[in-house]
């Protein structure tokens, strides 16, 4: 291998492989603190866990009627967002109806397990209908095919209490897929 | 291309013909597509003329320094939220649990320091070496731009964290820069962000701090860097040695700078961990790296406000003009450091001249001389109370109180000697001094405890309100109570542990009962102690210290008859389960029997009314939950209620009570802080 170089160059490369190792390892390693802890701080998200899911005091049987049309509540709940705390908060939202006769309420939750919206009631069509890609589901959350959402509006679970007091077990689930799997 | 790389013949390194491997091949490719191995050789084989040297690694390290600022700011950006009621807070959260938070911040803050002394560095290596002559006096004149855009971002960035320290130290900038000319006031609030400090000076500064100044200093360091490169190195004369090239000779040297730059500040920040670690003690990363103080507020003084140490000659500069009024800092704020930049700016012009060459050189001397010289000056003043021995002024102490710092008699007391007065009176300006910096460290002291008391709060589990954590900090009874003490109650009232050595001379000095540890066992057994109930701690200096509680006390009380040891241990017993600071462990059954005495209309019941005892009221203070927050609120609000002292309440200031047409003395809040602080109801960490 037959090079054309100028004395200097020559003289440079003479300088020989130490010198350059030496000049990359001191350089690179002055870099590593800052680059390094800017990696391990950005990535601390990644630690951050949500609140474990949980039954919510959400309301009672008498403002559900059973007459198996949802009807939309608030999910209060205390909340922490990074270093400020919220205490008894509005969280997110959930639909609860009740069949004729039945002391079973059902609890479905308002994200749409498309992409995310939050889901509507519309009253006169009798169905869910989400408002982002048109997803429309029954009554009672189940699909109505063709649609872009994978599956039916998630359920969530549901407690009544001895003296009505209807609690959900508030949790969130990955959207865009056909199964439903709770976040953690 | 063809051209270009026979253009370049001689300096471009060929393809190796043949090359294998993929590596190789993808080389190639990218070099055909974008020409990258003669702009690395551009980069890399400048010629320096005589030689590497270590002189020259400046320039590099600045460049590193200012890399590094430019990675960690970025990422700090990331978690901080530029607003009064959230800076604070986000900082904290980076600092004190975000992972390598205060790491990232540390090397942030400890490198901004390091650039300036690197700057320092770089400008007197550029001068004594005469690098500013032609044709390089436009690469000067930048180089001093970009300095002032370095240190514009120091001062910017001390505020962002929005703590006392950084408040504090910023209107004093900004006002200082309110004495421009003409410009100044408009200027003030344009960089304020209104008339007054608040989410628009944090927003401003921020965008100041990491968008306008960087991307200034970006655009100028690219033009300086080009105008040095087509200049060349200015190589330190005589050449005696050959050549080099920058690659690898000089860049080695210059990563060595580097390396050394990056130990230096992280053995700054890690210092304080390797001492805990040496002492046994534990070592805690958010106490690490940069400090955070007590978050801002307007309406608390903070005496330990000082600028970063960089720019403390400048903070002592003023004290020079002390005496002249806004005219004094409008010259030693503004004129003076314009005529030092002038000159500075002037240095190529007058540097062609040899003699005017050791002029520059003489002027950065001293000129550094002098920022030494001030920045010893005012840390001597902060701190001279560490090192001074203040005994030795005993004599002078004791005078000065005596005469009351009156001339006349201080005069009088040396018989008139003019040598002696002004003997003593050097001694006195000394004295004076030391007490300077006694309570300069005094408020240190208490920023500290401010700031570390401010995070454990922030720290509770129900974190901070969205209020932000002023609001927090202003409900603390640790933080409010001792304050509202002082300013309130302090005037009659001790609060001062008996067992503390000053305890005597703070209980002489009080016209009414200490109230440290009131509503405890300790407390309680004080004031049944026949030697201490009509002593100063209790009701010695009030007006009932010859009253029916005082005689019981020290009658009734001694009749070991009808009172058993056990039996006041027991009414001590019932007092703190009143107060619900009784100790852990406290059987019931005692408490039940100091209830029935209390009650017993022979014993304490025959004055005070307790629970359902049947007394009525105005006799002597209702004790049914004495020391409770509810009672304690209750007799500060008003104690010539029947409930507590009625007609015969001494002195006692109605706080809670309006007066006709005004609004009462404290509010409840205020009220509830004291009585909480008295219990020492606070929130404390888990484990303390």
């Amino acid at each position: 291998m037959k090079r054309d170089k100028t004395s200097d160059e020559s003289a440079a490369d003479r300088r020989g492989f130490m010198t350059k190792f030496l000049a990359i390892v001191c350089g690179g390693l002055a870099t590593v603190p800052p680059v390094l802890a800017g990696v391990w701080m950005f990535l601390d998200p990644l630690r951050r866990r949500g609140a474990a899911a949980t039954f919510l005091p959400v309301t009672d049987l008498a403002s559900v009627p059973d007459d198996g049309i949802p009807r939309q509540f608030a999910v209060v709940a205390d909340r922490v967002d990074a270093w400020t705390g919220f205490a008894a908060e509005p969280i997110g939202a959930v639909y609860l109806r009740r069949e004729k006769g039945s002391d079973t309420v059902e609890a479905l939750s308002a994200t749409c397990p498309h992409a995310g919206c939050f889901v509507e009631m519309e009253s006169q069509e009798r169905c869910f209908r989400c408002p982002c890609h048109n997803s429309k589901f029954t009554l009672d959350g189940g699909m109505v095919a063709p649609s872009p959402s994978p599956r039916a509006m998630d359920g969530l679970e549901c407690q009544v209490a001895k003296n009505g007091e209807i609690a959900v077990k508030w949790q969130n689930f990955y959207t865009g897929i056909a199964e439903k799997v709770a976040r953690p | 291309m063809k051209p270009q790389h026979q253009h370049d013949h001689k300096q471009t390194p060929q393809r190796p013909v043949g090359s294998l491997g993929v590596l190789g091949q993808l080389a190639d490719f990218l070099d055909d597509r974008t020409g990258y191995r003669a702009v690395m050789h551009e980069a890399l084989y400048e010629r320096v003329p005589g030689g590497a040297r270590w002189r020259y690694v400046w320039g590099s390290s600045l460049v590193f320094a200012f890399m590094t600022q430019v990675i960690t700011g970025l990422v700090l950006w990331s978690s901080y939220s530029a607003s009064a009621q959230t800076a604070w807070e986000s900082v904290y959260y980076i600092q004190h649990e975000m992972t390598g938070g205060w790491l990232l911040r540390g090397i942030h803050h400890v490198m901004a320091q390091a650039m300036v002394v690197l700057l320092a560095l770089h400008l007197m290596q550029v001068v004594i070496d005469g690098a500013y002559r032609a044709p390089r006096e436009v690469n000067f004149w930048l180089g001093l731009v970009l300095m002032m855009l370095v240190l514009g971002m120091a001062l910017t960035g001390y505020l962002l964290p929005w703590d006392q320290k950084g408040y504090w130290a910023t209107r004093v900038a900004t006002n200082l820069a309110g004495l421009v000319p003409l410009v100044g006031p408009s200027l003030q609030q344009i960089v304020v962000g209104g008339p007054d400090y608040g989410h628009h000076t944090v927003t401003r500064f921020f965008a100041i701090h990491a968008g306008f100044l960087p991307v200034t200093l970006v655009l100028m360091l690219v033009v300086h860097l080009s105008l040095f490169r087509k200049h060349g190195l200015c190589a330190k004369q005589p050449i005696t040695r050959p050549d080099a090239m920058f690659w690898p000779d000089q860049v080695l040297k210059d990563a060595v700078a580097m390396l050394a730059v990056m130990a230096v500040v992280l053995g700054v920040i890690l210092m304080p961990a390797v001492r805990a670690m040496l002492e046994g003690r534990p070592i805690v990363p958010g106490e690490l790296g940069a400090e955070l103080g007590a978050p801002a507020d307007p309406s608390q003084p903070y005496a330990a406000a000082r600028p970063e140490w960089y720019f403390l000659f400048l903070f002592q500069f003023l004290k020079v003009f002390e005496g002249w009024g806004a005219s004094g800092e409008f010259f030693g704020a503004i004129v003076v450091p314009g005529l030092v930049m002038t000159a500075m700016f002037l240095m190529p012009i007058l540097g062609r001249w040899q003699l005017g060459h050791r002029f520059n050189v003489a002027f950065t001397f001293a000129l550094l001389a002098g920022i030494g010289l001030l920045t010893a000056m005012a840390t001597n003043e902060d701190y001279a109370a560490l090192w001074a021995d203040r005994s030795s002024f005993a004599d002078v102490e004791k005078l000065l109180e005596e005469t009351e710092n009156d001339k006349a008699k201080i005069a009088a007391h040396f018989g008139n000697d003019a040598a002696k007065i002004a003997a003593f009176e050097a001694r006195a300006k000394k004295l004076e001094r030391i007490r300077h910096s006694q309570s300069f460290l005094d408020a240190v002291a208490l920023a500290k405890a401010e700031a570390a008391r401010s995070i454990e709060l922030a720290g509770r589990p129900e974190r901070i309100p969205s209020a932000g954590m002023l609001e927090l900090i202003r409900n603390d009874a640790l933080s409010q109570g001792p304050k509202l003490f002082a300013q309130h109650c302090a005037s009659c009232h001790a609060h001062v542990d008996p067992a503390a050595p000053e305890a005597e001379a703070v209980l002489a000095k009080a016209s009414a009962a200490n109230l440290h540890g009131f509503g405890t066992a300790a407390w309680m057994r004080g004031l049944l102690d026949p030697k201490q109930v009509a002593g100063p701690a209790y009701f010695g200096n009030t007006a009932h210290k010859e009253d029916d509680m005082v005689n019981f006390v020290q009658n009734d009380l001694t009749d070991a008859e009808t009172w058993k040891p056990d039996d006041i241990e027991a009414v001590i017993a019932a007092m703190t389960a009143e107060a619900g600071l009784a100790a852990a462990g406290t059987a019931p059954a005692v408490i039940e029997k100091g209830r029935g005495l209390v009650a017993d209309g022979e014993r304490c019941g025959s004055c005070h009314t307790f629970r359902d005892n049947g007394v009525a009221a105005g006799s002597a203070p209702d004790i049914t939950g004495w020391g409770s927050r509810e009672w304690l609120v209750g007799i500060i609000v008003d104690p010539t209620h029947e409930r507590f002292y009625g007609d015969s309440n001494d002195r006692m200031p109605s706080f809670g009570k309006a007066a006709e047409g005004s609004a009462p003395i404290l509010t409840g809040r205020q009220i509830g802080l004291i009585a909480d602080w008295l219990r020492g109801d606070w929130y404390r960490p888990a484990g303390h």
